[in-house]
């Protein structure tokens, strides 16, 4: 039986994927967008949201997530992780495999998408690992994985070391036109590094991953690309050189995409501080030069999505010598707020930041949603994006809490999140 | 091509007949009449081959060795077989005992069965050009049972038998090779007969079984199996090692079934009167379904195995005629 409508009234609408900028309404029904625009005719029946003004774009789509269950569920659920993005704007996120066991056989895909349906919040989908285990050496089955609902394959956090494996990889991905997704670090670079490598590291005395172990890492796998034909995606890239190889393999029209997180433009690597172990992330913070270039890398368009790389870490992984501290930081709260600084900052457009959350990762990963589509799923989200307001520890709502940024002032508050037409997060409630 | 040229403008005898080749080494090379002649006169054995008595004498006082690097069955027993029936004197000798577990190299090995004079070595070798290498060398004429991942002319010449004789011609027909093109002879072998008698190759595998540059030979590349073999008249399956299935170059076996294997539903995609091959030995339930090898109407494998003998048979007679003085 059909539910009554539900309108969205005197919105600002953005659609990243069509351009549209415009004052109107939206009409919900049955979790589908039936109808939007300036003058939309709002049937009698239908409930009407006055959203006084807001914006409303689609929801968010997060492409780099770890979700710690199965296995690591002192960390984080996916259900905390569902509470977590509600509340941040996002309505899809694909799930990062390192879980344990880590997402390599059919039955951990459909165990994610079951405990998902269970939670009934946000839509989350799975990466496979590339190699069995993730341990970089036998080829997982993709074309089975795939049909299981996973939409991308990586090894999360580890690269894929292995020349040789990396170009079957690829090539056996592309005969299912797969998408392969590289941490993109050499890790015999990286191995025995805490930071990034420079002044700072020299200052802590802190063993150093010189930001070298980045583009050679892509670099190889650009020609690894070019001799296979596969689809490739560096991940959280966050050097000057790495922004600079994908753009010109992207100018030598190669199929080569990536995204950043918004560590490596919000921060750079004095955020280490005194030690700061919340600040240790893989790959490590960089230079004030590196992040400006990953700023103008999203400026002109060679970097295609920004994700969260939501890493949640428990007070025991972190509370240690900064060396022996895990990495990785929170960041489904802080996604939407941290893109919108590059807008209040005049580097990029709303548009254009908006299309990095929602349409470019939609397209990227072929996944519903990313876009104001009438008779498309009712994945929205209405934010004020002006709203000033202080990121503060105590109010994630993510199991783990380790975020860089508490006390940041930040600017763009999420009021509603909507997953198809079910409202899962409302400010204030 | 060029080496088999070479092969044959240096043997001592004129080309007074119509397969001028001393050596059988490849498929690559050989025209369509040369083919031709192999197989029709194939045709003859195996009317041989089902009567009675099915011995002659065409090659009696002839020695046969068989020499074998790499462990076969069907394919040593089928050359020995093709010697005997033509009267030969047949040798077989495989690796383990001979003195190449020994340390001799190929060439030294080639030099002494030289010594013993044979009139024709059948070889198979791991490696590829390996029986090239092996036939400069000796005095006799050299057949090539499948050198490494380069090429098995016999089974090229006994598949586009089999095919012949149930489709009536080989020209005009699309035929699909499917599996690990990467590492097969077979696969080589077949795309340039089935090429120069004019039919129409397609292949298919995952890219990571499929060689380089391989659509420049003038063949169709799919990644999809019903894609493939769409309106074929032949699907050839090709043997999967268990070795390339555990992560290398495909992910398991029944990730390779389930995309690669064929099976009675995916064949429906082919023509409906469309027969199936394969060299052996098979692995059911991995490249193909059971059922399906065994329906005798679809499948053409045994048939492919009683080709073996005549089509060995004919390549026997061909080689031994300049020094045989006849062309009968």
């Amino acid at each position: 039986m059909s539910q009554d409508p539900t309108a969205y009234t005197n919105v600002r609408l953005l659609d990243p994927a069509t351009g549209l900028d415009n004052q109107g309404a939206l009409l919900v029904q049955d979790g589908i967008i039936v109808d939007f625009g300036p003058d939309l005719q709002i049937p009698g029946k239908a409930t009407i949201v006055d959203c006084s003004g807001l914006c409303l774009s689609p929801g968010l789509i997060d492409i780099r997530v770890h979700l710690r269950e199965p296995g690591e569920e002192h960390k984080e659920t996916i259900e905390t992780a569902g509470l977590a993005a509600a509340t941040g704007g996002v309505t899809a996120m694909v799930c990062l495999p390192n879980t344990v066991p880590a997402i390599d056989d059919v039955p951990v895909v459909e165990f994610i998408a079951r405990r998902a349906r269970e939670a009934k919040l946000v839509k989350v989908y799975s990466y496979g690992t590339v190699t069995r285990g993730g341990e970089g050496e036998q080829l997982t089955e993709m074309g089975l994985l795939s049909e299981a609902g996973a939409v991308a394959f990586t090894d999360g956090t580890k690269a894929i070391a292995d020349a040789t494996v990396m170009r079957r990889a690829l090539s056996y991905a592309s005969g299912f036109d797969l998408l392969i997704v590289q941490h993109p670090e050499e890790p015999s670079l990286a191995r025995d590094g805490a930071m990034n490598e420079g002044e700072v590291a020299t200052r802590l005395g802190l063993p150093g991953i010189p930001s070298a172990a980045e583009p050679i890492m892509i670099e190889r796998d650009i020609r690894l690309v070019e001799l296979t034909g596969g689809r490739y995606h560096a991940a959280h890239v966050s050097t000057a050189e790495g922004v600079d190889i994908i753009r010109k393999a992207k100018k030598r029209g190669l199929n080569v995409t990536c995204d950043t997180a918004p560590h490596y433009f919000a921060l750079n690597e004095n955020a280490v501080g005194e030690y700061r172990s919340f600040a240790k992330l893989s790959p490590p913070l960089r230079s004030e030069d590196d992040r400006l270039a990953i700023v103008a890398g999203l400026a002109d368009g060679t970097i295609d999505v920004i994700a969260s790389d939501h890493t949640p870490q428990d007070q025991d992984s972190k509370r240690l010598p900064f060396i022996q501290a895990e990495c990785g930081a929170i960041g489904l709260e802080t996604l939407l707020p941290l893109t919108l600084e590059l807008v209040h900052n005049g580097s990029i457009s709303l548009l254009d930041a908006l299309a990095k959350i929602t349409s470019e990762p939609a397209n990227l990963f072929k996944l519903p949603g990313g876009k104001l589509q009438r008779g498309g799923p009712a994945d929205i989200v209405l934010f004020d994006p002006d709203k000033p307001w202080i990121l503060r520890e105590e109010n994630f709502r993510s199991k783990s809490k380790n975020a860089p940024y508490d006390g940041r002032p930040v600017q763009g508050q999420v009021h509603r999140t909507i997953v198809d037409g079910r409202t899962v997060y409302e400010l204030g409630s | 091509m060029a080496i088999l040229r070479k092969t044959a403008a240096n043997s001592p005898e004129p080309a007074a007949y119509a397969f001028p080749h001393k050596h059988l080494l490849g498929i690559e090379g050989l025209s369509s009449q040369e083919i031709r002649l192999l197989l029709d006169l194939a045709d003859s054995y195996v009317e041989q081959n089902r009567a009675e008595n099915k011995k002659t004498d065409l090659l009696r006082g002839r020695t046969l060795i068989n020499l074998f690097f790499e462990n076969s069955t069907r394919t040593r027993t089928s050359f020995e077989l093709a010697g005997k029936r033509l009267g030969a004197d047949t040798i077989n000798m495989a690796v383990s005992t001979s003195s190449i577990k020994k340390g001799e190299t190929l060439i030294d090995t080639a030099m002494t069965l030289n010594a013993m004079h044979p009139d024709i070595l059948c070889v198979r070798h791991p490696h590829s050009g390996a029986v090239q290498l092996l036939a400069e060398k000796v005095n006799c004429s050299v057949v090539n049972g499948g050198d490494g991942t380069h090429e098995h002319p016999t089974q090229a010449l006994l598949d586009a038998q089999t095919i012949r004789r149930r489709k009536g011609k080989i020209e005009g027909l699309t035929v699909a090779i499917s599996g690990d093109v990467l590492h097969s002879r077979v696969a080589r072998s077949n795309m340039h007969l089935l090429s120069t008698m004019g039919a129409r190759v397609r292949l298919v595998a995952p890219p990571t079984l499929l060689p380089k540059d391989v659509e420049r030979y003038g063949v169709d590349v799919f990644h999809n199996l019903e894609d493939g073999i769409k309106d074929c008249d032949i699907v050839m399956m090709l043997r999967l090692q268990t070795e390339r299935m555990q992560g290398m170059y495909v992910p398991s076996v029944r990730e390779y079934f389930r995309f690669f294997g064929l099976t009675q539903e995916k064949l429906n995609a082919a023509n409906p009167d469309a027969l199936v091959m394969h060299p052996g030995p098979m692995n059911r339930g991995v490249e193909i379904d059971s059922e399906l090898a065994d329906d005798i109407d679809r499948s053409l494998i045994r048939e492919q195995v009683e080709m073996g003998v005549a089509v060995r048979m004919a390549v026997f007679d061909v080689l031994t005629r300049n020094k045989r003085g006849n062309a009968s």
